[in-house]
């Protein structure tokens, strides 16, 4: 039995050990420079490997939503999809219009990338399986995040023309007004585990009552949380309901219609490596990172966890993806700033209440009714404001 | 906000049960799945689609079985005037064994066909008729879209398959036809042999 326990906790560690024997082999000086470029090494080749599988997953289960079969001519059921994608970006022409401004058109997808990369610097993929245990985590993680829109505004202006600029302004307008509502929504966890390190709030989730972990989305505070948390890491990746940005439809991808092949890949992969980086923060926040969902699961590796949990959030993404047409850019603001941003404010005091009542089922009820009643009675008010009418417009007339 | 009539976001959840419905029943009932995978799999064409021309023949083999007596109706009915055909100097018996000119050459170039189906309107000998082959790419631009009349020429038997309704009825028509004129061969066979009994006749009352 304690045999089992050891084997499971070898199991766990494997990585960690795994970097510790090669370490040994360098001399100590460079250790650290080596541990650091090895740990970063298994980001880059774990997370595209993961936007490849994802990208088939995408089509195919879009396809199911759809009636559809979605890819299946390159390998069984299409699973070589990716890498015939990846061959056709690479061996497309890289066009660069003539107007645009070149230095910062080749650096937009570059910056792209390596900002969403950097986010995985401060997430704890499984048990003391961390890059950097920053104590302003979840700080660098949004401070890191934003860069992706100036990323975004970059390649937008840089193509000089009306498309990339009408994109790049959507983006920036959706992101900014996004970003709020995302921080917003995290703060009710940083109030609750006392720390901005990603490591101390997934330890202070991975305990017990029972079987039943201590995780934050089991809070009420904590499940209103994780659904605006959700919404606006939907809006942040420009990922359908919120694809405005890209509207395909209406102007052609956007902020990178000037871009093609391989450039146009690496912004593909950008903003699914981004999607995947704000679902992790998702599950370090409020879903209780590494941490196995019941007691008695704990010997499965918490790497697993991480990685089960961040595919069922991205099935939830697809699936929306699948369901919801786009907004309109006044609705999308609309909800920011008239639902998102006062449910996040309200939420934070409930955290407060929670936080200085004693525990038990008066705290639950009290809690539940602050996040549920206001969030009807602000719905009933917005729908009722909302008036049907002709629409003038008084700019043409 | 923008969900449903009575409860925020349950629009969102009834819109999320659809897709999910689609999601698992695909892998359940194949008759949700309304994709044909075409190269492998191919859907039999509705009886009224038509693209390009063919020459209809009689029989086995469609070198004797020709309908088609080269009268050059078509070619001067055809508004873009891709129809060629050149006139055999002798005659062949038709499939009905009655002696008729064939066409020596007949050319259907279908890169310049509009498919309007005026040449099928005007045949009256129902030798030409609308196909319904669409897999017609070909690398040869010039000579692989220029039809000859060995390509061109498919049997009654395929027209039946492709068009029923149609080819019944031209059947009938043709089949009437013919025993019309076989009526009237033997009527006027009979004519000749009773003029044959009767000039004797007449002879011996002279």
């Amino acid at each position: 039995m304690i045999h089992l326990v050891q084997l499971a906790q070898q199991l766990d560690q494997v990585f960690v050990l795994a970097k510790h024997w090669l370490l040994g082999y360098v001399p100590a000086g460079v250790q650290p420079l080596c541990s650091a470029v090895l740990s970063v090494l298994s980001v880059i080749l774990v997370f595209p490997l993961l936007f490849a599988i994802v990208t088939w997953i995408e089509r195919k289960g879009l396809g199911r939503m759809q009636n559809r079969y979605g890819p299946n001519r390159v390998g069984p059921c299409g699973i070589l999809q990716p890498i015939a994608d990846g061959v056709k970006s690479l061996t497309k022409e890289d066009i660069v219009p003539i107007t645009a401004d070149h230095a910062v058109h080749f650096l937009a997808p570059v910056l792209l990338v390596s900002a969403s990369f950097m986010d995985y610097a401060v997430l704890p993929i499984g048990r003391n399986m961390v890059i950097v245990n920053l104590n302003a985590g979840v700080l660098f993680f949004f401070a890191v995040g934003s860069l992706m829109e100036l990323a975004v505004f970059m390649a937008g202006w840089s193509s000089r023309s009306k498309y990339t600029l009408l994109g790049a302004m959507r983006a920036i307008a959706q992101m900014i007004s996004y970003e709020v509502p995302l921080v917003l929504a995290s703060i009710v966890v940083i109030m609750q585990a006392g720390s901005l390190s990603t490591v101390a709030i997934v330890n202070r989730q991975a305990t017990y009552t029972g079987i039943w972990p201590h995780w934050f989305v089991f809070t009420p505070w904590g499940f209103a949380g994780f659904v605006l948390f959700m919404i606006a890491a939907t809006a942040e990746s420009n990922r359908s309901p919120f694809d405005l940005p890209e509207g395909e439809s209406e102007i052609i991808a956007g902020y990178y219609t000037e871009y093609s092949g391989f450039k146009f890949a690496l912004f593909f992969m950008g903003e699914y490596i981004g999607m995947f980086a704000t679902s992790g923060m998702a599950i370090t926040l409020f879903l209780g990172g590494w941490s196995a969902p019941l007691s008695f699961l704990t010997w499965i590796p918490s790497y697993f966890w991480f990685f089960a949990k961040l595919l069922t959030l991205i099935a939830v993404f697809i699936w929306v993806r699948g369901t919801l047409p786009r907004l309109r850019m006044d609705q999308l603001m609309n909800l920011a700033w008239e639902f998102i941003l006062p449910m996040t404010l309200l939420n934070i005091i409930t955290a407060g209440v929670w936080y200085y009542m004693p525990t038990g089922s008066i705290r639950w009820f009290v809690c539940s009714c602050m996040v549920i009643v206001p969030c009807i009675l602000l719905s009933r008010g917005l729908k009722q404001k909302k008036r049907f009418q002709v629409r003038t417009y008084h700019f043409t007339q | 906000m923008y969900g449903g009539t009575e409860l925020v976001g349950e629009g969102i959840l009834k819109g999320m049960a659809e897709t999910a419905r689609n999601f698992f029943g695909s892998f359940v009932s194949k008759d949700r799945l309304t994709t044909v995978q075409y190269p492998e799999e191919r859907e039999l064409q509705i009886e009224v689609a038509r693209d390009f021309p063919f020459l209809v023949y009689d029989g086995a083999d469609w070198q004797q079985g020709m309908r088609c007596v080269a009268c050059q109706i078509c070619e001067k009915e055809c508004p873009p005037k891709c129809i060629f055909i050149e006139k055999s100097k002798d005659k062949k018996p038709d499939a009905n064994g009655k002696p008729q000119f064939y066409p020596a050459v007949f050319d259907i170039d279908i890169s310049v066909c509009m498919s309007c189906q005026i040449c099928v309107e005007v045949c009256p000998f129902d030798a030409i008729k609308m196909d319904v082959d669409y897999s017609l790419s070909t690398d040869d631009r010039f000579g692989g879209l220029l039809l000859n009349k060995q390509r061109l020429s498919k049997s009654n038997d395929y027209y039946r398959k492709i068009h029923p309704t149609e080819a019944a009825e031209v059947d009938a028509r043709l089949a009437g036809e013919r025993a019309r004129q076989e009526a009237k061969a033997k009527a006027a066979a009979e004519a000749t042999l009773a003029t044959a009994a009767v000039q004797p006749a007449s002879g011996e009352s002279r």
